[in-house]
């Protein structure tokens, strides 16, 4: 009997999404990720005496984008709080948050799992600026703080605990991020901390209303992760509970090089964080043009996306399936079909067949794909007109990578063409009847499988170069004249 | 020359009867020979700044009236590169790397900076007996407080070391300090000067204002400091202001409501007769006074001792010892590092209202006393809005008491206390100011005045009228002649 | 509304501050007398009324997303009382 048949997990995640803007919340400094250490960081970053906060307009637009997208209510005033604690990536001593009036409040979204569809409810999601980064390992007795990541802006997503495996938890998390990122709020990068998560974990007897002591696990940033973090954790409960000891209400962090939970004892202390309304700033309007516009901005989601491409675009359900789900060939798809006269069906095909063999080959993705989609849709078009072959278009495509140049001067520099020159290849078909005198009569005697036989002796000669339908049509004629 | 107004220093300039440098010059030496005896400079800057005087000389020569007016700065407004103390060991050796906007305003204008003003440390106090940097002595009378927090200023203007000083004002900081000193000092409404650069006490009480030694001074300087800045988001639009000074000292058809049950429970015999006398002559110039109550002032004393340190316990989180300030040689761990620093750094006063303030907005407390006090804090407001329905300005007195001896009020509270007839004001963000109406027992006594919202012209005109028939602002100690 | 010397040391620790053993006393009755004064907001009747935050009704100040800063790196780490070329340093934090 396994242990699930006894007891139950209750999940609830806290999911921080870094809006990708230009500058910081509250500051006019760049928020990009990677800098050197300290070089992104104004005074008020630093938290010097004097400096002032001001909100940044577009983080406002991302995190009411997303209250539409989670079919949230978005309330006519937000405030920001702070939660004060001290902590030395934390400058001022304080965050700048939000509490009782949050710029998305209660929405919802549906997930889908083995088991099938899902709703899961979000309780709210704020604004809030990040910390800094504490490095622990530069220095034996000294912990190092670069805060140029200080005052970057974040949504925090809040779910209801309604989620009863790592598996919900892990679709939850897919679809919030596939939201995100298609609503080109978030960049979506999980290594560098734009999309991370905290995971509230308990058990209880299965059968059992009340919710068991939760333990939360901080900061998860990639899907494999989470799964076994909450996995590892709603075992380490159970071990404890049917010991018949008691779980401690605390946070603790994943260690996923050991597979395994641990107390985190900086956070032990924090346990006030006197929330207060924030004194610098006015409570903020959020009036009906503002939602307005921000609904003009809302894209359309995969499932929205496959339906199309399958429908309109007559793409094979399979390969949009694949394409919609990735936001950027998706993007690249759309592009080239706008560009190209091909149609979206061979565009599909070649760029999840041959396209992205290349990209594979080279260990490169789309966004740093050295052909453009210009340069791909061009490629399209000469393979649609009958132009080259897929098999030539494949060769042709690798060149372009090395080179650099356009499909069409590569084709045309190299002779790549396809003999569609109906003298020349009359001529070619010719010469392999002339060549091949018995299979000619044993054709011609009835056995119709020879056919392949002169067409594989023409695209040898052309190195597959010959018009295959011009070929076919060209070489019934001769034979049987 | 030291006893002219800012009219008449700019005319002796631009008519070239003096130097920006010489009328400096002299200033500057008082400065210097004057600290001796009033402590109420923390700094003197050690020559004048070239890049000042040019700017200064160039703001004359465009016939700008403060062109060439040196100031001194209260020590909690950030100058560039010159030491900004707030009067706390945790900053004596801070040099901002940013000037204030009011500052960066009036250098803009061609005033020259002097020095910068002793305070109560953090602008927490009422008799400057709280600076790190020593007391400041009254000018009228040694053995006396200045008041503060903005003693340093008041009595920097006092004896003339400077004919202008910028002060803050969070419950009466302006206020009471130029009542005591028997000079003019006006806190304009909450949001018309830029708090950017200013260290914060309490954020939503802070605004910065002037000490001079006439309300015309005041009106041409706040003039200047005055407008919206992006740095600040609680500026206002709309707060650009210019002083229009009145032609005569005629009063028909003001109103002016007296708040009696304030003057009847004056103690002191010599205030209550000054204010009476002060009150009638308004009426003797044609204006109409009305007898008005403001029901709920009673507990402005109160409110504001939850909502100022609670603001004031957030923004001095900042100040771990970290990345500015004041960093304790003994720190073996984080905790001791923060609890060092700050206990080192900060004075009692400071850390009696740090610990008041985490109480009253720690967890079980908030709503009780935070959000009591916030709605005590509308009341108030709202008493003001009733009063000025018929009325157009208030007179009341600053202050129940003379400026006492140094070490005389050891009990915190009745200091508190004393604030009683200045915090209504600041709670509500009304601009007020403080006049000389006199003196009594050789001191000076001042009188208040509250306008409406933004309506600085009217307390500022009322004042103007009252100096052309008075000159108990002109009087200057004997020890400072 | 009275505090006790235990509740005291817990405001302390969350404001990060030491009091020294012989001052507790002290400092207690202190905070004491400025809570009595407190207490005296207790006596308006505030059941219908909003909580004031701000003196004033005006909208937030919405700031473009704009780059408007540059880096401040050595002005600002020379404020530190600790740092090396790049970093603030601080006693090593064990999470």
């Amino acid at each position: 009997m396994s242990i699930w048949d006894r007891w139950e997990m209750v999940i609830g995640l806290e999911i921080h999404v870094r809006l990708a803007t230009n500058s910081k919340l509250f500051s006019g400094m760049k928020a990009s990720y990677g800098a050197s250490p300290n070089s992104q960081v104004s005074f008020l970053d630093a938290g010097l005496p004097g400096t002032l906060p001001v909100i940044n307009q577009k983080a406002l637009e991302y995190a009411i984008r997303f209250g539409l997208a989670v079919d949230a209510e978005i309330p006519p005033v937000t405030v920001f709080a702070r939660k004060n604690y001290f902590y030395p990536d934390l400058p001022k001593g304080y965050q700048i948050s939000q509490m009782d009036d949050p710029i998305v409040g209660k929405g919802h979204i549906v997930i889908k799992t083995d088991e099938g569809e899902k709703t899961v409810e979000i309780t709210r999601a704020h604004l809030e600026e990040d910390a800094g980064k504490s490095i622990h390992d530069k220095y034996d007795r000294y912990s190092a703080i670069d805060l140029n990541r200080a005052g970057t802006p974040l949504i925090e997503v809040v779910s209801e605990p309604q989620m009863s495996n790592a598996k919900e938890a892990v679709a939850y998390m897919r679809e919030i991020y596939t939201r995100v990122t298609h609503l080109g709020i978030c960049d979506g990068n999980l290594q560098e901390g734009s999309f991370r998560c905290d995971a509230n974990v308990s058990v209880r007897p299965k059968g059992q209303k009340e919710l068991g002591t939760r333990a939360e696990i901080k900061n998860l940033n990639s899907f494999r992760f989470i799964e076994k973090a909450i996995n590892h954790e709603a075992k380490r409960q159970i071990k404890l509970l049917e010991a018949g000891e008691k779980i401690i209400q605390e946070t603790r962090l994943y260690d996923a090089d050991k597979d395994q939970t641990r107390s985190m004892r900086s956070k032990e202390n924090a346990n006030d964080y006197r929330y207060f309304p924030d004194p610098d700033q006015l409570p903020i309007a959020i009036t009906d043009a503002m939602i307005e516009a921000q609904r003009e901005h809302l894209p359309e989601f995969p499932e929205q996306k496959i339906q199309r491409y399958i429908n309109v675009l007559k793409v094979k359900a399979d390969d949009a399936a694949i394409i919609a789900n990735d936001i950027q060939m998706a993007a690249f798809f759309e592009a080239a079909d706008a560009q190209s006269k091909a149609d979206a069906d061979l565009n599909a095909k070649f760029l999840l067949g041959e396209f992205s063999a290349l990209l594979n080959a080279k260990g490169e993705s789309i966004t740093t794909s050295k052909i453009d989609v210009v340069s791909y849709a061009g490629l399209l078009d000469v393979v649609a007109a009958g132009g080259i072959s897929r098999k030539v278009a494949k060769t042709v495509l690798e060149d372009m990578w090395d080179s650099g140049e356009a499909a069409a001067a590569i084709i045309k520099a190299k002779g790549l063409g396809q003999i569609s020159d109906s003298s020349a290849l009359n001529e070619l078909i010719n010469q392999v009847i002339a060549d091949n005198p018995s299979q000619v009569a044993d054709y011609r005697a009835g056995n119709e499988k020879m056919f392949n036989y002169f067409i594989g002796q023409i695209m040898k000669k052309t190195k597959g170069q010959a018009n295959p339908v011009q070929t076919k049509q060209l070489l019934e004629e001769l034979l049987n004249e | 020359m030291i006893n002219l107004s800012i009219r008449a220093l700019s005319e002796l300039l631009q008519q070239k009867q003096i130097s920006i440098q010489e009328l400096c010059g002299v200033y500057h030496d008082r400065c210097q020979s004057f600290n001796v005896n009033t402590n109420a400079l923390i700094s003197i800057c050690a020559e004048l700044s070239a890049a000042e005087l040019l700017q200064a000389q160039q703001q004359l020569d465009a016939g700008e009236l403060l062109a060439g007016v040196p100031l001194v700065h209260k020590d909690l407004f950030c100058t560039q590169g010159i030491k900004t103390t707030c009067g706390s060991n945790m900053l004596a050796d801070f040099k901002p790397p940013y000037d204030a906007t009011a500052v960066t305003q009036l250098a803009a204008a061609g005033m020259v900076n002097l020095g910068k003003a002793n305070m109560d440390e953090f602008a927490m106090g009422s008799s400057n007996e709280h600076s790190a940097f020593g007391v400041v002595k009254n000018p009228w009378d040694s053995q006396r407080v200045p008041g503060g927090s903005s003693g340093g200023s008041a009595a920097a203007v006092a004896a003339r070391m400077v004919p202008v000083a910028t002060g803050t004002d969070t419950g009466g900081s302006i206020r009471q300090p130029a009542a005591f000193c028997g000079i003019t000092g006006i806190k304009p409404s909450y949001g018309r000067v830029s708090r950017h650069g200013m260290v914060a006490f309490a954020s939503s009480l802070d605004q910065a204002g002037v000490l001079a030694v006439s309300a015309d001074d005041c009106g041409l300087v706040l003039s200047q400091m005055c407008g919206h800045d992006p740095l600040d988001s609680t500026s206002l639009k709309t707060s650009t202001w210019q002083w229009d000074k009145p032609k005569d000292s005629n009063m028909q058809g003001l109103r002016v409501g007296v708040p009696h049950a304030w003057i009847d429970a004056l103690q002191d015999e010599g205030i209550k007769n000054k204010t009476t006398e002060a009150i009638e002559y308004f009426k003797q110039q044609g204006a109409s006074i009305i007898d008005i109550e403001l029901p709920h002032a009673d507990l402005a004393v109160s409110a504001y001792y939850v909502l100022a340190p609670a603001e004031c316990s957030s923004n001095l989180s900042r100040f771990d010892g970290v990345r500015f300030g004041h960093q304790t040689n003994a720190a073996e761990n984080l905790e001791a590092l923060y609890r060092k620093s700050r206990s080192e750094g900060f004075g009692e006063e400071v850390k009696k209202r740090i610990m008041i303030g985490a109480w009253a907005l720690s967890a079980g407390y908030y709503d009780a006393y935070y959000l009591k006090a916030q709605k005590v804090r509308r009341l108030i407001s709202e008493d003001f809005n009733k009063a000025f329905e018929s009325v157009d300005v208030i007179a009341s007195p600053v202050s129940p008491e003379l400026p006492f001896k140094l070490g005389e009020k050891a009990d915190g509270v009745s200091m508190y206390e004393a604030d009683k007839f200045t915090i209504p004001a600041s709670l509500a963000g009304l601009p007020c100011l403080s006049m000389p109406i006199g003196f009594t027992a050789g001191l000076p006594v001042g009188l208040q005045l509250i306008g409406r919202y933004f309506d600085e012209q009217n307390i500022l005109a009322l004042a103007d009228k009252y100096q052309l028939d008075h000159d108990h602002h002109m009087q200057i100690p004997e020890a400072f002649l | 509304m009275s505090i006790n010397r235990k509740e005291l040391e817990e405001i302390a620790t969350l404001a990060q501050l030491d009091i020294p053993e012989q001052q507790l006393g002290e400092i207690t009755a202190s905070l004491n007398q400025v809570m009595a004064m407190i207490e005296h907001i207790n006596e308006a009747d505030t059941a219908a009324v909003k909580p004031m935050g701000t003196p004033h009704e005006a909208q937030q100040l919405i700031r473009p997303d704009a780059v408007t800063d540059c880096s401040h790196k050595k002005d600002l780490l020379a404020l530190s009382a600790h740092a090396d070329e790049d970093h603030y340093l601080v006693p090593k934090v064990i999470e």
